[in-house]
Parts: C-alpha cells; structure tokens; sequence
C-alpha cells in the first residue's frame, strides 16, 4: 500500500492542471510579450489565469503578481514594506515567532541592515492574538507579517481581525497563505490584507510558480530586475503554462472547497483521535483551530527520522520536524515555539492529508504508526528511563 | 538517490543485538536526549573477550545502523581489539554515512569505550584515562534549525 500523507510539503498536480499548461507548452508556446498574435494568445492566457487569481481571492486582477512561488513572494512583500519603512524612518517589524523561513530568514537579514522585529509569541497552541498585535505597534512599525496558517502544525491565525488592527494603525500587513490559499476562505478585502503570498504547489497545481496579491496604492519593489513584465515589477519572460496551471488548480480548490475541507476534516479527526490512543503522545497546535488536512504529533522518547524510515518501508510518506531529518542538529523552530521541549520535539511527526486521501489510507496509518513507536521505544534507553521512573514523562 | 547506503538501511531496519545485559559487566551511555540521539551499549566480559554485547538506541536511522554495526564488529572480540575500533570503521563497514550523519558513528565508538570504561572503573583495573573521550555536552545545539516545508 502507498500512502502519500505530505500534502503540506507538495501535492500532485491535478489531472486539470495538467491539461490546461500543456498546451502552453506545446502548441501555443509564445512569448507573452510578443506583438505578434500567436505571442498575444499567451498573453490572453496570462490575463486570463491573473483574473481567476483574483476572484479567488476577492481581489481585482491587477493586484495580482505571478512569482516562482511562495518563498519569492514572501521576499518580495517584505523587502518592498521594509523598503518604504526605511524611507519614512519606520524601521519596526512584527511577526511571530514561527513563520515559514521564506519570512524569518527574509527579517534576519533585515535585522542585519538594522531593522527591528519583534516575534509574536504563538503560545501553547500555536495561535497569535489580535491583542499581541495590537500591544506590539509601535511608531515606527513599517509591517505586521502573520502567517495565515502554520505550515508544520496548522494553526490558523485570526487574520481578518489582525488586518482590522493594522488597517486602524495604518501599518502594513502582509499573511503568508501558502499553505492556506485554496483550502480556506480568503477575501483579501473582507480580511484587510495588504500583501498575500501563496504558492500553486500546494493546491495541486505545479512547483516553481505562485502568486503574490498587493492591494493597489501599495507600493511594490523588485526583487528581480530585467523586463517590463507584472507591469515592471517581476522581470522575466513569465512561466504561461505553470501560470495557468496555478489558476486552474486554484478556481478547482475554491469551488470546491467546503466538500474537500469536510472530507479531509473527517478524516482529520479520525486520524487524530486514532493517535492520541497512543501512551504518551500529543497533538501539536490547536485541536479546532487548524487546516482541515493537518495532523502532528509528538510521541515521547522515540526519534522522528527513524519514525519516518519506517512509515517509508510500509508505505507511508510523512515529515517529521526532528533535527535528524534536514541534517541540523536543533529541531522544528515551530515545535519549540509552542514550548515543545527538544527531547520530545525531536520525536515529531507530521501526516498532512488531502481529499485524494480515503479511509483506507488512515486505517494503514493507524495500524503502522501505533506499531512502530513500539518498536521504536523498545528499543529507546530514554524511553526505559521514563517509564522505569528515573525521567519523568513530559508528555 | 538513496539516503542511505543498503548496509545502513539493513541494519537499521533489522537492527543485531538489540536489547539489555541485565548482569551486564560493563554498560556506556553516551549522547544527549537534547540532541536527538543516545546510544546505551552492555558489554559481557569474560577472559578479556567481549562474549556478548547488546545496545539500546533513542535515535535517527544512522544512529541505530551504527550501534548495530558497532556491536557486530566487537562482539567475540578482546577488549583491546574493540578500542582499536574507530568511527572510521564503522562508517566503512556502514559503506558510508551522509557527511551530517558522521557524529552517529562517533558516538558508536563512545559508546564502546564507554562500556569498556566502566567495566575497568567496576573492577579495579587501572587505565589510561587519556585513551577514554570526555564526555562532554554537545556544543553545537542551538546553533542550527530544522527545515520543513
Ligand atoms: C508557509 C509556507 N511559506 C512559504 C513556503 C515556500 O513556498 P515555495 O516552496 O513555493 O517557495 C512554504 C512551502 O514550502 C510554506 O509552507
């Protein structure tokens, strides 16, 4: 049995999207910005995907930028906000403390051309307040920037009411949607978003292309010099196909939202209650608070990449935000910012489902997971230590 | 291309020597729970030669492929001859490790002489100290992050 449980990592590209780039690819390859009309049916195209864009978000089409995904535009919103805080002497940033590191290592290096940031404190559950914001303003704070849903643990974070604040302060707000766009309702005016990154990878659309809305009247810089294309502001000959790709995929997934968040929530929940059968494990962010196909788990005194090794032989794909997995030695940032201590943040794992996932699937998961963190705590000193009473139990 | 060479993923998935020495004559434990890996080995001693050796292992693939590894290479051995094995010759009999999971044969050999350390501690024999590694808590903690996408 194969079981793909990674769907916040990557998802298939939809046989849709598939059949909408092909033809950008073969028969109507042109250079959108080509005078000639085989160059303008690209063109058209490109217009086409940038106006479905929009009205999935609720937001008019020529706020719509097409990136190479959702790490560029997560640079791009950032560097511009910062750009125009600098000249205005506002050199005050507020985030949280668990933003994608297409965020946090963006701020790092503004923070090394000296701009402040102060990180928000997600608490136990992995959700910021409205309150945090509003107490962090300060004069001189050029942009607020909250991820919209956590992409380890899936918290959703109340962004309407954020966007509200920073609207009232007159201070910039940019949400990273990757991991929410196509599976939560957006309405970039509604939700008094500024800036929104989202990436077509992970609403069944293709990797390398995303999308960055910025409501107009603000002011956006390049990352990226060269042609005049997305109106100056993203030099490159644009990637036709992968764009109307992400268009498809998108429309697909909000049209069908509400049935694929309640498929996937069920089997959410089955997952979840399944695993908590487990001696010593937890969930990880918000029980009701979180994406419909988000499920994480921390299990006490095993390690997360030899967890993952195993699901892999019985035919599980899955993440784990151990050290162990991406050759660092601290664990998940994510996992210690919801006050996971290292010991038990190093035995992590996380099972992101879609709506292609089916009750079969969370059966074999259930049946294999139980099974190899026994395996894995026979064999684990610290697991004897903990239930022999020489460590104490965490979890 | 795979993470691991086929030696690693066997003895990871089919680990020898698992298990306690409850009349152990010599035990180790080295690594930190912080970091993500401990390895614990018992050593049976008998004439000098290594009769039995079993491990317990809280840790990634490599870490436990390298416990795995390390008591096979020691087991029938003399004491001499399992100092004489190196993080070196682990990974080569591994047939290699990815250059991040290099610390996962270290701690093999701390493991061994951990366990040759308290045998001689519990015996009285006297020992070179300076040929023991000093175990000391890992430096580098804090210093790196964890990437998910
Ligand atoms: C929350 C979040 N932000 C940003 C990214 C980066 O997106 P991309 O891989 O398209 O650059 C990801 C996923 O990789 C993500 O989950």
């Amino acid at each position: 049995m194969f079981v793909y449980a990674d769907n916040a990592a990557t998802t298939r590209v939809s046989e849709a999207a598939v059949r909408a780039m092909l033809p950008y690819l073969g028969t109507c390859f042109g250079n959108a910005s080509s005078l000639y009309s085989f160059g303008q049916e690209a063109k058209e195209a490109l217009e086409n995907a940038r106006a479905t864009v929009a009205g999935c978000l609720g937001a008019e089409p020529r706020e719509i930028y097409f990136t190479s995904g959702g790490s560029e535009s997560d640079n791009q919103a950032i560097f511009s906000a910062a750009a125009q805080g600098r000249k205005k002497g506002k050199m005050h940033i507020i985030s949280t403390a668990f933003e994608h590191h297409a965020v946090l290592h963006t701020l790092r290096r503004l923070e090394k051309e000296g701009f402040a940031v102060t990180y928000l404190d997600v608490h136990e559950n992995g959700v910021v307040t409205p309150e945090q914001v509003r107490d962090a303003v300060r004069e001189d704070t050029c942009l607020v920037t909250v991820m919209f849903a956590n992409n380890e643990i899936g918290t959703i974070q109340p962004i309407r009411e954020i966007g509200a604040l920073c609207r009232e302060r007159k201070v910039l707000f940019h949400t990273d949607a990757v991991q929410a766009a196509g599976h939560l309702p957006i309405d970039v005016k509604a939700d008094n978003i500024d800036m929104l990154s989202l990436s077509a990878h992970k609403f069944h659309g293709p990797k390398g292309v995303g999308a960055l809305y910025v409501r107009r009247g603000v002011t956006l810089q390049n990352l990226i010099e060269g042609g005049a294309q997305e109106r100056g502001k993203r030099a490159g000959t644009e990637n036709v196909a992968g764009i109307v790709a992400l268009s498809v995929a998108l429309k697909d997934a909000c049209d069908h939202m509400a049935e694929n968040a309640e498929k996937v929530s069920a089997l959410r929940d089955r997952l979840i209650e399944g695993l908590l059968r487990i001696p010593h494990s937890a969930l990880n962010g918000d029980r009701e608070r979180r994406l419909p196909g988000n499920v994480n788990f921390c299990f006490e005194g095993i390690e997360g990449e030899s967890l993952l090794l195993l699901l892999d032989d019985a035919g599980i794909c899955a993440s784990s935000g151990s050290a162990c997995t991406s050759g660092s030695l601290d664990p998940s940032h994510v996992l210690l910012a919801i006050g996971r201590p290292h010991e038990v943040a190093h035995g992590s794992l996380r099972l992101s489902l879609c709506e292609e996932n089916t009750p079969e699937d969370v059966d074999h998961i259930l049946t294999e997971v139980p099974r190899i963190v026994e395996y894995l705590r026979n064999m684990s000193p610290v697991w004897k230590d903990l239930v022999s009473g020489k460590k104490q139990f965490m979890l | 291309m795979a993470l691991y060479s086929e030696k690693v993923f066997d003895h990871f998935k089919n680990p020898r020597n698992v298990g306690e020495i409850p009349d152990a004559d010599g035990v180790g434990e080295v690594g930190n729970a912080k970091c993500g890996d401990i390895m614990k080995m018992y050593l049976k001693i008998r004439d000098n030669v290594i009769t039995d050796v079993k491990f317990e292992t809280f840790g990634c693939g490599s870490a436990i492929a390298s416990s795995s590894m390390a008591t096979e290479m020691i087991k029938g051995k003399t004491i001499e001859e399992a100092l004489a094995v190196s993080n070196k010759d682990v990974v080569d009999a591994l047939d290699g490790l990815p250059a991040h999971k290099l610390h996962c044969s270290v701690l093999a050999e701390e493991a061994i002489k951990s366990a040759v350390q308290d045998y001689y501690e519990r015996n009285g024999i006297p020992y070179d100290k300076s040929q023991f590694p000093v175990m000391e808590d890992c430096e580098h903690c804090g210093e790196h992050e964890v990437r998910m996408v």
